[in-house]
């Protein structure tokens, strides 16, 4: 056999191994970004979703964050505007996460409508930019 | 001033149509004053651009807080480092930062380059003006820092806690040259395209600003891990987040075009697939500009939405139709000019390299872009996190690593089975000595463990070279070891220095393993109140929490937890984390409160402390304590990398006029004796 024949087996081979580290990489860690709207219509339509952990984007209601540090939890309210979900977080909020922030949850739909979030992601509302006061 | 500042941005506006249009006009039609006039415009646009850019600086460090820039990204109680940082702290500022460094870099290569590229000068100098006049253009209809505010508020929002540190200070404006620096090789690629002299005259014009570019990405990303690591708090350094991505992209492709062009200098081969690189590379850049700027993927790093991305995504989707014609032309005049041989040959190993470095950013790409395109395909996004980019990646950097030690020591063509054993030999043993040292002082996991023994596997061939160079010059020359050390590097700097980059890389590697060893904890402590850690070397730390201070400093307010730490018996020290909250010149807080973690570093571990706040304002303090092994390897292994590109592109020592003709000559025999042996064989 030639070389470089050889060689485009070679090439296969790796392109292959890295498509399907690719596809197997999105199998097995991907997940569902929703906002809360659209979390309560898959939901609705499809029960078993409540068992799929998703992450969901959306914006943290003024003045609800309540935190009770002895036990590190964190509880408050997401919304994006249809569709409002009580979280429950358990760790450390990151400095960004304040009200009206824009936060990313993982985790998921309890039975009893809260959102049990493992992780918990806030952008600055401002991304760097402090937002105009005025 | 802002008047001067957009002037002279209307100004760069027309030079740079004018250096596009005349140095394209002037190529082709070969009219001399055209070209003349073209190269004339680099020095030109510099000139202009930096007006520009003084007068934005003069606005900050004026404190002109009727500049609406000014007033958003500085206050007047902001130290002055930040207030000129602040120059490419925000969206418009970095823009004009971008277009200063393009038209530096720009005036750079016209100045440096030698006489003998004179026919791609003028191209290069349209290539570079087309660039610039792209940047310009976004300065001035879609983010301008030099627009005013019908009233001057009296102080400014201040910059972001976050962007208050020195690294932050230095990583936008390296990664800036990484990603600028990309147009001058891309420039002369594309000039070289249009005059259809695709010999390797453009490559060796070009070689250095390869390199530099390369390494100011590395120096770029580096500060950008090390800058997440001490301020973000989260006591990591790398999320896979698009815009780091962004950065990587680039970085992966200008590491294949490195390794790619020897193997065009050397056997005329790759020419389309080199082109195809640089280019890649160029739109990379211009992307991770694009994601940065337009908001497109939700990141820590990106800016407010605006106009700005349609700018770009309109310069991305015009300069890939026009590559993608130009290089449809002029794929004709890139057939190679020999054949691979073998499979276990320099050439084979450099081209899994590049596959392999291709694959990897490929998969980045995808991983960045599925929230997007699995959005437009099935209706739903779905995101990857760092989970799918470890899986993917860690395979494929070891595969790299294992590259990193084969490439630069298997021979040309066709590897004998005596050139594989007198190169590989010793360094496989030591290698497999490593890796059973290590099992037997109980290490498992399995990726940090390839990781060692492909890093002893480089180190081992790395060395074997030295060890061999200096050898045959104490030998042949008589000189000492140290001499024939210095005269071994400084007269084969290329090989060399891409030797001790290669020390570097596995040195990041080594650091990049640690990472599996990391332990964390989260602690709620009352004074006086201790837990203990155990690290992944063995050692038992104890965390007593000591106290909780506030107070006020420069322009924040400080409140500081403090925690005795001991391992085993030894008492380290008292190290205290903060939380900051800025406030303006009104004493009014800014931005949400900053957390400044405690970092004790060491060559073996860091102890990393987060003070995450106080129970109901008592003196109970929650903390994050975490155990970061050999994080530091990775910042050494970024000074070695630099050393190392920098003994690479040191200037001089270039082939002198008699050496090139004993070279050449050396070749001419060289080549009768091969076409010797091959009729003989």
């Amino acid at each position: 056999m030639r070389a470089s024949s050889k060689f485009a087996m070679g090439a296969v081979l790796i392109t292959v191994s890295v498509g399907y580290l690719m596809a197997s990489g999105i199998k097995d860690t991907g997940v569902y970004f929703v906002t809360p709207a659209e979390l309560a219509e898959r939901v609705q339509t499809d029960a078993a979703f409540r068992d799929v952990g998703v992450r969901m984007g959306a914006r943290v209601v003024t003045g609800s964050i309540e935190r009770d540090v002895a036990s590190q939890t964190i509880t408050f309210e997401v919304t994006d505007g249809v569709q409002t979900y009580p979280v429950v977080y358990r760790g450390l909020a990151p400095d960004t996460f304040t009200d009206d922030a824009d936060v990313v949850v993982e985790g998921r739909l309890m039975a009893d409508g809260t959102f049990r979030a493992t992780t918990l992601l806030a952008k600055c509302g401002s991304r760097y930019e402090a937002e105009p006061t005025a | 001033m802002t008047i001067l500042g957009q002037l002279a941005l209307w100004l760069a506006l027309l030079v740079a149509v004018w250096g596009s249009v005349v140095g394209i006009i002037g190529g082709v039609q070969g009219r001399a004053e055209l070209m003349q006039s073209a190269r004339r415009t680099a020095y030109a646009l510099l000139g202009i651009i930096s007006v520009a850019s003084a007068c934005l600086l003069v606005a900050l460090l004026r404190h002109d807080f009727n500049v609406q820039y000014v007033w958003s990204y500085t206050s007047s109680n902001l130290p002055t480092p930040y207030v000129i940082s602040a120059f490419y702290g925000g969206q418009s500022g970095s823009l004009l930062f971008w277009a200063l460094i393009l038209a530096i870099f720009a005036a750079a290569a016209q100045w440096l380059t030698p006489k003998r590229y004179d026919y791609l000068m003028p191209y290069v100098a349209a290539v570079t003006s087309m660039v610039t006049l792209f940047f310009v253009a976004v300065v001035l209809f879609a983010s301008n820092p030099f627009e005013r505010l019908p009233f001057t508020p009296p102080d400014g929002n201040g910059l972001n806690p976050q962007l208050q540190n020195p690294g932050m200070v230095i990583h936008p404006p390296m990664l800036y040259l990484g990603y600028v620096s990309i147009t001058v090789p891309f420039a002369f690629a594309v000039a070289a395209l249009i005059t259809r002299r695709l010999d390797t005259g453009w490559l060796h014009a070009i070689r250095r600003w390869t390199i530099v570019s390369w390494v100011f990405l590395s120096i770029g990303i580096t500060l950008g891990m090390w800058w997440a690591y001490v301020e973000l708090g989260w006591g990591g350094y790398w999320a896979w987040d698009p815009v780091e991505n962004a950065s990587f992209l680039p970085w992966l492709t200008m590491t294949a075009f490195l390794h790619s062009v020897m193997i065009q200098e050397k056997r005329g081969m790759l020419k389309k697939w080199n082109m195809i690189l640089i280019v890649m590379s160029f739109m990379l850049a211009i992307f991770g500009t694009f994601i940065t700027r337009s908001g497109i993927i939700s990141s820590v790093h990106s800016f407010a939405q605006s106009s700005v991305g349609y700018f770009f995504l309109v310069f991305l989707i015009v300069s890939a139709v026009a590559l993608t014609w130009l290089l449809w032309t002029r794929f004709p005049y890139l057939t190679a000019e020999s054949q691979l041989e073998s499979m276990v040959s320099r050439e084979a190993s450099f081209l899994f390299n590049n596959l392999l470095l291709v694959g990897m950013s490929f998969s980045v790409l995808w991983g960045t872009m599925f929230p997007i395109l699995s959005e437009l395909v099935r209706g739903t996004q779905v995101t990857v996190g760092p989970p799918f980019f470890n899986q993917v990646n860690i395979p494929i950097g070891l595969a790299l690593l294992a590259l990193t030690g084969i490439g630069p020591l298997i021979a040309w063509r066709k590897a004998s089975p005596r050139n594989l054993k007198r190169q590989f030999a010793s360094p496989v043993v030591l290698a497999l000595v490593v890796g059973a040292a290590l099992y037997a002082f109980g290490l498992r996991d399995f990726y940090a463990g390839v990781a060692f023994v492909l890093g002893a596997f480089v180190l081992v061939t790395v060395a074997q070279e030295f060890v061999r160079g200096v050898g045959a010059r104490h030998r042949l020359h008589g000189e000492n070891y140290a001499l024939a050390f210095a005269r071994l590097v400084g007269r084969n700097r290329r090989r060399y220095g891409g030797y001790i980059v290669h020390i570097g890389v596995v040195i990041y590697f080594v650091g990049f393993a640690g990472a599996a060893f990391k332990k964390e904890m989260e602690a709620s402590l009352k004074p006086g109140e201790s837990v203990t850690m155990r690290s992944a070397f063995g050692y038992e730390y104890i965390f007593t929490h000591v106290g909780i201070s506030q107070y006020e400093q420069l322009n924040r307010f400080v409140s500081a937890a403090s925690v005795d730490v001991s391992r085993g018996d030894e008492r380290l020290g008292v190290m205290t984390s903060e939380k900051r909250q800025y406030w303006d010149s009104f004493r009014q807080p800014t931005f949400q409160p900053a957390t400044e973690a405690a970092i004790r570093s060491g060559l073996r571990e860091d102890v990393y402390i987060v003070f995450a706040g106080s129970v109901d304002g008592t003196e109970e303090a929650v903390y994050r304590f975490t155990l970061n092994p050999l994080v530091w390897w990775i910042w050494y292994g970024g000074v070695v990398l630099v050393i190392g590109a920098v003994v690479t592109m040191w200037p001089g020592g270039g082939p002198t006029r008699a050496s090139l003709r004993r070279a050449m000559v050396g070749y001419q025999v060289k080549l009768v004796d091969e076409a010797v042996a091959a009729d003989g064989g």
